[in-house]
């Protein structure tokens, strides 16, 4: 199973490498794949809205009303119907990446299982919207799918008498059928509503909408397909006869021929093992995580920010419960906390520079602590040695960090990006520990924690608390947006840092030069 | 690179997505039974007579029965297996014993079986057994078709209508 991962996890990687070659970091369509279901879903909604308008149920009528679209109003309900039948092809297919996606990065295990268990029904609904659509249509290929999909159920014990004899013959069919279909096709689609609602109940700020260029880009692309490349029918249905030579639509009926051609039991078995190992998937094994953040109420002082920053819902505040002077305190739910840090990074006390009392910040993760980065910071600091002494911290997910270690560079890996408060950046140049400071990190827009790359560029141009202080020299510090493929442009980074260090000489330390205006603001 | 190129790179991966959605929304196509065949679909419900004749009650098995259970006949509830034998130009293709549905063995016997044979000219038997009898059959039909390549013959079974129904 890992290295079936690692395997997906190289090739994601790879083709997210690529697109960011020529899309903006934000547009980035393996970056969107979610928000892109979401777009297509509207897209299919609105044009499917504008079909039913013209659309006629009934054995006779389902198909003319469908030719009346395609060749007589062919620029406008002509048009939608392509939409709505390409629209749902990219829907399949970006919902199919996202799985992959989200499977390849780890993302279903431990406390994320919900976010699988909810995404899977989602897939399933899908299907059997898109498959009552083309059943909708009553043409070759509506035949072929409604003998194939009701021949396939009546395998099943439960239906008095075969569903496939409604397609007998020209005269066993009724019009009824139609109207359920019908239904069907409406109430399924808006039942996925319901549990992709459900989907994005565990994550802060779902990223339901693409970036409006990429929604330009796609939704243009779906118009021009549409318009060069119209979705018609395949000629009316005929019981009477074999549909012969059909063109599926490998999206939604690439399973077809096997039902069709693979025995009921058989089919069946593969089916059921196939969605139960896709629901059990999550525990197959659980995920060995670190313990869930924690909460020290000697230093918390109710400030919301890690409430505010955590990406996964997993901290609310309460009413204070140990009668000190503040309005909450935080709680984490260790069952949507993913042991990110990024809370840990958030809080006002997560600072290096005390020494008075213990390193024991308002909240932390007790298997990778603010104190043990102090640490490690300190560690590293006396390691390193040269004219530009760098500190990389690195993001244990996007992993390039180590590999560039050496003698003057020092490593210091975090759980996220967003772990780090700030002031560790001050720590490190203001106490000599290093020149200059880099953090890397996964691709820009593709945190493996969502937020934490995001919340660090904001918390480095003192748009989010906490802030980085003014007295801390910008051009000592670097943020590189690396990923899991990027050592190569981490390795050219710290070069392009260390010579640029060497440039500004050694850091004139607050204690031994004059005091500033941006000194006097920051202090 | 330079910003044209940028989108130059955009604009082909739009396309090249567009086109991949394109494509396989109908292609490759595929053909569900050779081009020069013929199906021959065999499906009906029938319910066979009981397995038991009904027995007729005695006065004094009436009489000890609740007043508003006394029926004159006790009839058993299952019902025969259907034997149905199916053959075309003389060879069977289809040869098989249905039992009746339900629990109880008291519903109708169903068959869905579709057969591809060659298009043209054929005879077709088809027999149904649902009686007590053990041999020969209740009702058997037959009929010469010469069915078209692609073409879909269904054969029904309505005991009411006189037997097989050809459509």
């Amino acid at each position: 199973m890992d290295l079936l991962r690692r395997l997906l996890r190289y090739g994601f990687d790879t083709g997210e490498k690529l697109l960011s070659l020529a899309f903006p970091a934000s547009w980035n369509p393996l970056l969107n794949l979610g928000a892109l279901g979401f777009f297509f879903y509207w897209i299919v909604t609105a044009s499917g809205i504008y079909v039913y308008i013209f659309f006629d149920t009934g054995v006779a009528q389902a198909f003319a009303s469908v030719e009346y679209m395609t060749n007589d109003q062919w620029y406008a309900a002509g048009l939608m119907r392509s939409l709505h039948r390409y629209a749902s092809d990219g829907l399949v297919a970006v919902m199919l990446l996202h799985i992959l996606r989200e499977f390849a990065l780890d993302h279903y295990r431990g406390v994320r299982w919900f976010s699988w268990a909810t995404g899977l029904p989602v897939l399933v609904l899908v299907y059997f919207a898109g498959i009552s659509g083309y059943w909708l249509v009553w043409d070759k290929l509506g035949q072929y799918v409604a003998i194939v999909s009701t021949e396939w159920l009546d395998h099943l014990p439960f239906f008095g008498q075969p569903l496939a004899r409604n397609f007998l013959s020209p005269d066993t069919l009724e019009s009824r059928f139609f109207t359920l279909m019908i239904f069907m096709h409406i109430a399924i689609p808006l039942i996925a509503l319901v549990v992709l609602w459900l989907h994005l109940q565990r994550i802060v700020k779902p990223r339901i909408n693409p970036p409006i260029g990429l929604a330009i880009g796609t939704g243009l692309s779906l118009l021009v397909l549409s318009a060069v490349a119209p979705a018609t029918s395949q000629g009316a249905a005929n019981l009477a006869m074999v549909p012969g030579r059909i063109g599926l639509d490998w999206f939604y009926l690439g399973a077809y021929p096997l039902l069709e051609k693979l025995p009921g039991p058989a089919t069946w078995s593969a089916a059921v093992t196939l969605f139960i190992v896709m629901a059990a998937i999550p525990w197959l094994p659980p995920m060995k995580r670190q313990r869930a953040a924690s909460v020290d109420l000697a230093n918390c002082n109710g400030c919301n920010r890690c409430m505010n920053d955590c990406p996964y819902n997993a901290i609310t505040m309460q009413m204070r419960s140990d009668g000190r002077p503040f309005e909450g305190e935080a709680v984490v739910n260790p069952d949507l906390c993913v042991s990110c840090g990024i809370c840990a990074g958030s809080c006002p006390t997560s600072t290096p520079f005390r020494r008075l009392s213990e390193l024991v910040p308002g909240i932390d993760l007790p298997d990778r602590t603010i104190a043990a980065i102090r640490a490690d910071t300190e560690a590293e600091g006396a390691r390193i040695a040269g004219p530009a002494r760098i500190m990389v911290y690195g993001c244990v997910n996007a992993g390039v960090a180590t590999a560039c270690r050496s003698s003057n560079v020092g490593v210091v890996t975090l759980n996220c990006t967003g772990q780090l408060p700030p002031s560790f950046i001050d720590y490190v140049i203001s106490l000599n520990l290093a020149d200059g400071v880099i953090i890397a990190g996964c691709t820009e827009n593709g945190c493996y924690n969502r937020f934490g790359s995001k919340w660090t560029i904001d918390r480095l141009a003192s748009q989010r608390d906490p802030h980085l202080r003014a007295r801390v020299p910008r051009e000592r510090i670097k943020a590189v947006w690396a990923g899991r493929l990027g050592v190569a442009k981490l390795r050219r980074e710290i070069a392009a840092l260390e010579t640029s260090l060497k440039g500004l000489g050694p850091y004139r330390h607050h204690a031994d030069r004059a005091v500033t205006p941006e000194d006097r603001a920051d202090a | 690179m330079p910003k044209y190129v940028k989108f130059a790179v955009q604009a082909l991966f739009y396309a090249a997505f567009v086109a991949a959605i394109g494509v396989f929304s109908a292609w490759p196509v595929y053909r569900q039974i050779p081009e020069d065949s013929a199906q021959i679909k065999l499906s009906f419900n029938h319910g066979g007579g009981r397995l038991q004749d009904c027995r007729k009650l005695t006065s004094e098995e009436l009489a000890k029965l609740p007043s508003t259970q006394r029926r004159p006949n006790n009839c058993a509830r299952e019902r025969q297996p259907i034997a149905v034998q199916m053959l075309v130009d003389g060879a069977p293709i289809y040869d098989a014993v249905l039992k009746p549905s339900g629990l109880s063995g008291d519903g109708q016997a169903e068959t869905y079986k579709k057969f591809i044979v060659p298009a043209g000219k054929h005879t077709i038997v088809a027999r149904l057994r649902d009686s007590k009898r053990t041999e020969g059959f209740d009702y058997e039909s037959s009929f010469e078709v010469d069915l078209a390549p692609q073409q879909n013959l269904a054969i029904d079974f309505k005991a009411e209508q006189g037997g097989f129904l050809f459509r």
